[in-house]
């Protein structure tokens, strides 16, 4: 069964906030330089998302903030009909996607500029930045 | 390895209040409630109030995801002398089949004699299906929220969307789910979904995260329930047939973690429920095996966990559950393991995960609306959540 839907949207930036702490921080200062970034272990280069103050495989502190070429793979998805916001009719896909460059790591993230009912598994996406509260960037995904 | 405390505690008395659609229960206060619950779980059993001498929570003692429990309030309110235990499994509704457990602990550590569980949920200022979008995003969740997944069903349509792509899962079978267990309600009383229904009218609900339909989505309601826990050899001389706790477990693997608050999960257990390691557990501790229970009160926030919980606690082969499901092995009616006979969090009444285990207590005790035949073993699971998940078997005395 195929239900249509129509364009996916973006969320209204004006309604969206993040908080960040000594562990995030470096993934939204880069993100507002447009460049996506992953929590990587300086020590083992395992990598982490959301980023905290551990490496989970071998407990070190050291962090690097690689550039990502910011391509990513859809893994799953959902289409949702409601404004978070208002309760009004709209349609929006929330995407869990695995990052390139950064195995291991994912990102939950809104994917755009497609028809939400054309959205697949394993389909290749790229990034692109939603203007958010406080100055913020955040990353968002279009299709290749 | 047999569990050492196997059969050595009971559950005794159950109680709770009538059940209301969301918001309705206003103005009684949320202690109003706990208290009916407690007072009607002691009188079910045949115990004075001040009998009570231990407190075994979940979800933190959290009533809900807004009100807080708390053993001095509740003490005070309800003129229970002493308290020798208070404590509470983490997290959130994963736990509530384990509390149990942790009941358990509190007796046969003699720290305490009779020991209470209670849940209520009273969504007059906050609505649960929308609670994490309320919620200042704290910059863990700066990860999620802003993606738009503001409430459990967003979260778990996720997860439903993989176990499709992996194993072919159809909306065919959460229909079964939900029709099913609809079909349990018809004779509930207090029931809040009791009107029959149709595939046809499964599938013009309105999809609120697709792959999921509101009909997947459980209840929001209002209401409390509590139980009481004691030693087995008390238990003999109380009002009603004790219900043993023949295995319980609480806890889970980091592969799951957070779960759908993390999306991290790798392929198997992105599209599970988090319960394997539960499951293997149990069987581990009991000596029994799925075939053995004779029926199954599975955490049924969402109709597609159903599903994944029936694979997790190997009623069939992990990817097997939409066949499974289809073949109409969790109807009440001519099923091979009767699930939710109580109509469960889809029809009946949502108060995290507490009136599974009321449900469990009636079959064991012979007395439920749609009565298992000589039900002597029954699984009770906790939510598929942020970890512990939990689950226990409970057993006819």
């Amino acid at each position: 069964m195929s239900l249509e839907y129509g364009p996916a949207q973006l969320l209204p930036g004006d309604k969206i906030a993040i908080s960040t702490d000594t562990s995030t921080e470096p993934f939204w200062q880069m993100a507002k330089e447009k460049k996506l970034t992953a929590c990587q272990c300086a020590k083992c280069g395992h990598f982490r998302m959301p980023p905290t103050p551990y490496c989970p495989e071998c407990q070190s502190r050291e962090m690097n903030w690689p550039e990502l070429p910011g391509t990513a793979t859809v893994f799953s998805f959902a289409i949702c009909t409601r404004s978070p916001y208002s309760g009004e009719p709209l349609i929006y896909v929330p995407v869990v996607v695995d990052l390139d460059g950064a195995p291991g790591a994912r990102l939950v993230s809104n994917l755009v500029g497609i028809d939400a009912e054309k959205v697949e598994i394993g389909m290749k996406v790229k990034v692109d930045w939603n203007p958010i509260q406080d100055g913020w960037l955040l990353p968002v995904f279009r299709p290749v | 390895m047999v569990w050492i405390n196997q059969d050595r505690c009971a559950i005794v008395g159950v109680g709770a209040t009538d059940y209301y659609v969301r918001g309705q229960s206003h103005p009684r206060t949320i202690n109003d409630m706990v208290g009916e619950a407690i007072l009607k779980a002691c009188d079910d059993a045949g115990i004075s109030v001040k009998q009570i001498d231990g407190f075994a929570y979940y979800s933190g003692a959290q009533m809900g995801y807004g009100d807080k429990a708390d053993t001095a309030s509740l003490m005070e309110m309800l003129g229970i002398p002493e308290v020798k235990f208070t404590a509470a499994l983490t997290s959130g509704g994963g736990g509530a089949a384990g509390a149990v457990g942790l009941a358990t602990a509190a007796i046969m550590n003699e720290d305490a004699t009779h020991v209470v569980t209670v849940m209520a949920l009273q969504q007059y200022k906050q609505r649960l299906g929308t609670v994490f979008g309320a919620s200042a995003p704290s910059p863990e969740n700066s990860f999620l929220q802003p993606s738009g997944l503001v409430g459990p069903g967003h979260l778990m349509s996720v997860l439903a969307r993989r176990h499709m792509h992996l194993y072919g899962t159809t909306r065919d079978a959460f229909a079964e789910i939900v029709i099913s267990q609809r079909e349990n309600a018809l004779n509930r009383e207090g029931a809040m979904r009791r009107t029959p229904l149709t595939k046809e009218e499964y599938f013009a609900s309105p999809m609120l995260a697709d792959p999921l339909c509101r009909l997947d989505f459980c209840l929001e309601t209002d209401g409390a329930v509590a139980w009481i826990t004691t030693s087995t050899e008390r238990a003999r001389d109380l009002k009603q047939k004790p219900v043993l706790i023949h295995a319980a477990a609480h806890g889970g693997q980091r592969e799951w973690g957070r779960a759908f608050a993390w999306m991290g999960m790798p392929d198997p257990h992105f599209g599970s429920s988090g319960h394997k390691p539960i499951g293997d557990r149990l069987w581990q501790q009991s000596g029994l095996k799925p075939a053995d229970m004779d029926v199954a009160l599975i955490y049924d926030h969402f109709s597609a966990m159903v599903l994944m919980q029936l694979e997790d606690y190997g009623f069939c082969e992990k990817g097997e559950g939409n066949d499974f499901v289809l073949s109409g092995a969790i109807r009440y009616k001519g099923g091979s393991i009767p699930v939710n006979t109580h109509g469960g969090q889809l029809s009946e009444a949502y108060i995290i995960g507490a009136t599974h285990t009321r449900e469990a207590v009636e079959q064991l005790r012979g007395v439920a609306v749609n009565q298992v035949d000589d039900a002597e073993f029954a699984l009770v699971t906790g939510g598929p959540a942020s970890l512990p998940v939990s689950g226990c078997i409970l057993r006819r005395a």
